[in-house]
């Protein structure tokens, strides 16, 4: 169930990657009710598909994505409220070029750093964008947030409804593209040498590997990522809170995705789904037990579950396996 | 022959101490060459230099008769220099195959390609299984290099450094951490690689050492005390005073 | 000209106390981080509950002020113990990854707990009558409970100081810092080593808090509220120093200060973008051990 870029496993896509596909038409069609949530749930995979990709594959370990993710959605949000610019792909292009701009500038920057020192830096960024959001009243809404936002219909002809259908739709596409090229990524030498370098970057520059531009890369395709993830939000929500940029929200992000599994994509789907569809359920009406239920889960996954929901499956499957071979008399050691 | 390797008056000072003091070294393409003295002498050090690893106080590195003194590791790497290290310093989430295959890959200056899948560049793996094959590993090959045993690590490590097809190979202790009896099978591996190659082998093991050098250089305290055949070595009254410090152990 | 020096001489002062807060809460961050490689982002936590312990000690239970500090550092401190023996020891040679989801996960859960039984409200700090008033030095006048924090903290400081630079612990601590490996080889218990000193350090964050839960309001969202200023003390002080961070907590704790005086537009931001530019010149912070 791993995916990672090798030399000896074939990218072919498998019939059970095709389920979430399947199950996210599904619901369009079966629980018309929760579009707007699963609009969300959609953006919040995308988003953790993005960090998954430098957390859990390139192994930098930040807490400051929420900067990208942040910036894609103000990008869009003030394009159109105090731009004009209605046109949503537009406003994803521009996210996607801002967040590319921030990531590579710096990403250059602290990708030289490591361990206490590189989390630091990538907190404060993200500080520093928090902070920006929330003084420049007059361009971001600060603390209110940003209203008065419109998005003209796709292409011309696909009006963005009261019911969420038509960004449902969207999300659902977006992340298909997203997911592919992430996936190819992950599949292509590119991505096994990243691999490599979470594994051990010592030994990938001894064999002349070229680690900061690596990283540099991932970094910054991963950000381009967070903010197509961001404008996204924006066009659902129509609107842009602070919280986009915050700690907490960063925080949440890396639960999901720990909940689901890192470094094999499809945690950062299984992730989201399980977290958001409890939240939705029994946030609103336990919010101190919610976050207690979070905390406590997260100290347990971490302690027993080091790969998530995703590790815990192919733990089962490989039980199972065993007991076959067993079967056959022939016992890995 | 002609010298791949060299170095001019090599120096390193950490503060105070002198771990390199004006070492002269000079390796011939296609030499099998070792380089020994106590613990502390300034062999790793030394090793590091070469690699970029570390940067000399003064003095100056060539390779291949280039001044290579301020280049990169990396840069390094690509003029043919490739080394192991005394500890294992492989990829342990990676299946062995994967872990020659990613070095094959960036000799190959593809590592980076980002759209084609890499399974689908079958003339790397191709290479990364010949070279296990002919290291004896072609049935571990899809096997997790965690789960694989210390010995035969080492030989991958091996592998990984010759994927890069070097000039010169460094090799740090190759039999570090082998039990004595399988050691053997690391000298099979060293005595098959290809005979173009020049190698400064640093190993403890003194029946190691003088049944693979021709020839063999000794550092004590960071400077170059002797340097000759293994005939030479044997003989002469100063080593075995250099040696008797640490042969009670 | 008389305004300017005024404001001057009270931002210095505020910074000061502000900075003894900081110092006092982080410290020990700075130390269980460069010795045991943990990367701990509930260190916050700590402070907090040092910062409810006294309003409960001395709101509910009528314990007077100094005992209620007293309280606040042995109780946060004894609780730390549990936390490290049951949790923290697990991850210590587990990834930065696990250990900072893990004490996110804390985090979490503290703040869960301290909103069931305090509520969100921020707590309100009833100080005795002796710490009320203004203390005169030189025609000013100066907050007594401001003077009392520079004080105790100056105090504390020196404690600490000569504690690790004399003391046998000390030394034992210094060489863990320098090489764990090595002092382990010369018989130091060095599980016994971490466990005192997360003790010390949670227990001296505790006492922070609590001391300046007039200053840094305690309140749920407090351990992730001020977590980047704990980690602004350490990383730019200096992973396992006593120094470094001091240093740090005064120069922030003024600047912030002065910040909020003088451009409270720009709020925390150039704190932050100083300490990028700073950490960008000397990764290892200012006093730390540069790779």
């Amino acid at each position: 169930m791993r995916h990672n870029g090798s030399y000896s496993a074939s990218p072919r896509i498998g019939l059970i990657e095709w389920l979430p596909w399947l199950l996210g038409v599904a619901a369009f069609f079966y629980l018309p009710e929760y579009l707007s949530l699963g609009a969300r749930i959609l953006v919040y995979i995308l988003y953790a598909l993005s960090v998954d990709l430098v957390v859990g594959y390139a192994g930098i370990v930040t807490l400051g994505h929420s900067a990208f993710f942040g910036l894609g959605a103000y990008a869009a949000g003030i394009l159109s409220a105090k731009v004009g610019v209605t046109d949503p792909m537009l406003q994803m292009l521009v996210a996607i070029a801002s967040c590319a701009l921030l990531g590579a500038a710096t990403g250059a920057l602290i990708l030289r750093t490591r361990g206490l020192t590189l989390l630091m830096l990538t907190l404060a960024i993200a500080a520093i964008l928090l902070e920006v959001a929330n003084k420049a009243t007059s361009i971001t809404g600060g603390a209110d947030g940003l209203s008065g936002i419109t998005v003209a219909p796709i292409f011309g002809l696909f009006r963005f409804d009261l019911f969420g259908k038509t960004a449902y739709w969207m999300c659902l596409v977006v992340l298909f593209i997203c997911w592919w090229i992430t996936r190819r990524i992950i599949y292509s030498p590119f991505g096994a040498s990243l691999v490599g370098i979470r594994e051990n970057h010592v030994r990938m520059a001894s064999i002349g590997s070229p680690v900061s531009m690596r990283l540099l890369t991932a970094y910054t395709l991963s950000a381009m990522l967070a903010g197509v993830a961001g404008a996204l939000l924006t066009q659902t929500n129509q609107f842009v809170g602070l919280n986009v940029l915050s700690f907490e929200s960063a925080g949440e992000l890396l639960v999901m995705l720990i909940l689901g599994g890192v470094g094999r994509i499809y945690g950062a789907f299984v992730g989201p789904i399980v977290y958001m569809i409890a939240q939705d359920q029994l946030a609103k009406q336990f919010p101190e037990y919610w976050s207690l239920g979070i905390g406590v889960l997260l100290v347990a996954i971490v302690l027993f579950a080091r790969g998530g929901l995703l590790g815990i499956v192919d733990l089962v499957v490989a039980h199972a396996k065993r007991g076959k071979s067993a079967f056959a008399g022939k016992e890995a050691p | 022959m002609s010298v791949v390797l060299e170095t001019r008056s090599l120096c390193k000072r950490f503060g105070a101490l002198t771990v390199a003091d004006h070492i002269d070294f000079q390796l011939q393409a296609g030499a099998r060459h070792a380089l020994i003295g106590p613990n502390g002498a300034g062999k790793t050090t030394f090793v590091n230099m070469l690699t970029g690893r570390l940067a000399p106080t003064s003095g100056r590195i060539f390779l291949g008769g280039e001044d290579v003194s301020t280049l990169s590791q990396r840069e390094r790497v690509r003029r043919g220099l490739g080394r192991t290290f005394q500890i294992n310093s492989l990829f342990r989430g990676l299946s062995v195959v994967d872990n020659v295959a990613l070095a094959v890959a960036e000799r190959r200056g593809m590592g980076g390609r980002l759209f084609r899948s890499a399974s689908s560049y079958a003339d790397v793996r191709d290479e990364a299984m010949a070279l296990l094959a002919s290291l004896g590993l072609a049935e571990d090959a899809q096997v997790n290099l965690a789960n694989l045993a210390y010995g035969k690590q080492r030989l991958v490590e091996i592998a990984i450094t010759l994927a890069m097809k070097p000039r010169v190979l460094l090799l740090d202790e190759p039999a570090a951490g082998v039990p004595s009896i399988e050691t053997h099978r690391i000298l099979d591996v060293l005595d098959a690689l290809p005979a173009e190659i020049g190698i400064l082998i640093i190993e403890h093991d003194m029946d190691l050492v003088f049944r693979f050098a021709k020839r063999i250089t000794i550092l004590v305290n960071g400077a170059t005390l002797l340097e000759g055949t293994p005939e030479e070595i044997a003989a002469d009254p100063r080593v075995r005073e250099v040696y008797l410090g640490e042969r009670h152990d | 000209m008389q305004e300017l020096i005024a404001s001057l001489v009270s931002v210095a002062f505020h910074g000061t106390a502000y900075g003894m807060i900081l110092y006092v809460i982080s410290v020990g961050l700075s130390v269980t981080m460069g010795l045991m490689g943990f990367a701990n982002l509930a260190h916050g936590v700590f402070a907090m509950a040092g910062g409810y312990l006294l309003t409960t000690a001395m709101d509910s239970w009528g314990v007077p002020f100094p005992l209620a500090l007293v309280i606040s550092f042995v109780l946060v401190a004894l609780g730390s113990v549990v936390l490290e023996r049951l949790l923290y020891a697990r991850l210590y040679s587990a990834g930065e990854l696990a250990q900072v989801l893990f004490t996110i996960g804390l985090i979490f859960i503290a703040t869960a707990v301290a909103r069931l039984i305090y509520g969100t409200l921020q707590q309100p700090v009833h100080l005795p009558e002796y710490m009320k008033g203004q203390f005169s030095l030189l025609g000013r006048d100066f907050p007594t409970y401001r003077v009392f924090i520079i004080l105790f903290g100056a105090a504390l400081v020196s404690a600490l100081w000569f504690g690790v630079e004399r003391t046998r612990f000390g030394a034992m601590v210094r060489a863990a810092v320098d090489n764990r490996a090595m002092a382990q080889s010369v018989g130091i218990d060095t599980q016994m080593l971490f466990m005192a000193t997360f003790a010390l350090g949670s227990g001296l964050a505790g006492l922070g808090g609590a001391l300046g839960a007039e200053i840094i309001a305690i309140q749920p969202s407090y351990p992730f509220e001020h977590l980047i200023y704990f980690l602004i003390v350490v990383a730019v002080g200096g992973l396992g120093s006593l120094r470094g961070p001091f240093v740090a907590a005064l120069v922030i704790g003024i600047a912030d200060t002065a910040c909020k005086y003088w451009v409270p537009e720009f709020g925390a931001f150039l704190i932050y973008v100083a300490t990028i530019l700073l950490l960008l010149w000397r990764p290892a912070g200012l006093f730390g051990r540069q790779a």
